[in-house]
């Protein structure tokens, strides 16, 4: 499967009116959501700093890295391990991790013979405060409709080629209960520090579309 | 003013792909997720109206790689900004009728 990366499909000829179409059709995205924020700070209702803060959170301190740093720390603390797959909630507020959208979270484990891939089949739910935003991909009609029906096969095409004898557990997220892959620990991996390990762990893997890197 | 989310400006995620595609999807988030942070409406309202969105632009047949995530964003959040009367339908449309109307160069 192919992300959408929309921007690259306009021809240049077509550049000029898209600009156009932008900032002068009252329809566009671009001037309602400029009409809505205004609105609403100017009727006191929205502190415009606000905003700003909740996006250069999500594109600065939030990130795929929160959830690395928790899996490098499963993979060498089996304590740790337990206690995150027993109660995520309470094990990554002990950790200090808090967000603003801080929902139920729950933790499911690769092993041997089972794999784990989370999707939310009616919108875009995703483990904020581990992963950050989700990825177009993510998002797609085409993911949240497919994983559900034939995940081995939208695996493969992503990449990932799971035994035939291997369970695959899809989960789908609501907003009460949001999910992060624990993916199993690469072999040849002893000694390493947990920034190292850390480095290991992608963000698709922690989807549960990937698994961990190996050194 | 709008933070510098594309662009050659805009910085490189560690995942390789940016948040936004277009500074206006930045704020739309930052406006919904800063109104359920302050209790203005709940999380679970806007996640329905996000639904219903999306669920009709699926339901236009539209062809998938013309979909626009953000777009059904920006919906939900003029309808539950309308539902709970923080700003009216007709003063939205007024407002994006008026910056539509600025000349070139005020438009940015």
């Amino acid at each position: 499967m192919s992300d959408h990366d929309d921007h690259h499909d306009d021809h240049h000829d077509d550049h000029h009116d898209d600009h156009h179409r932008e900032n002068h059709d009252p329809r566009s995205p671009k001037l309602r959501a400029e009409a809505l924020e205004d609105l609403l700070v100017e009727k006191g209702l929205l502190d415009r700093a606000k905003v700003d803060a909740t996006i250069e959170k999500f594109e600065t301190d939030v990130g795929p890295m929160i959830g690395a740093k928790l899996v490098a720390r499963a993979w060498t603390d089996d304590d740790f391990r337990d206690q995150l797959i027993a109660d995520a909630d309470a094990t990554i507020a002990a950790a200090g991790i808090t967000g603003p959208e801080i929902e139920h979270l729950e933790v499911k484990a690769n092993e041997p013979g089972v794999h784990n891939v989370v999707v939310c089949t009616l919108c875009s739910c995703y483990p904020w405060a581990v992963l950050g935003l989700p990825p177009n991909w993510f998002k797609s009609p085409e993911y949240r409709s497919r994983v559900v029906k034939e995940p081995r096969r939208v695996l493969s095409e992503m990449g990932l080629e799971l035994d035939d004898d291997t369970l695959v557990r899809v989960w789908d997220s609501s907003s009460e209960t949001r999910f992060l892959v624990l993916p199993e620990r690469p072999s040849g991996t002893e000694g390493l520090s947990l920034e190292e390990l850390a480095a290991l762990v992608s963000r698709d893997s922690m989807i549960g579309v990937a698994k961990a890197y190996t050194p | 003013m709008s933070l510098p989310t594309s662009g050659p400006g805009a910085p490189p995620r560690s995942n390789g792909e940016l948040l936004f595609d277009a500074p206006w999807e930045a704020r739309a988030f930052g406006v919904a997720a800063a109104l359920v942070d302050q209790g203005t409406f709940g999380w679970q309202d806007f996640r329905n109206e996000l639904i219903v969105a999306i669920d009709a632009w699926e339901q236009s047949g539209s062809d998938d790689s013309e979909y626009r995530y953000y777009e059904c964003w920006l919906t939900a959040l003029e309808r539950i900004a309308t539902s709970h009367e923080l700003a009216s339908a007709g003063d939205l449309a007024n407002r994006a009728e008026a910056y539509a109307a600025r000349p070139h160069g005020h438009d940015h």
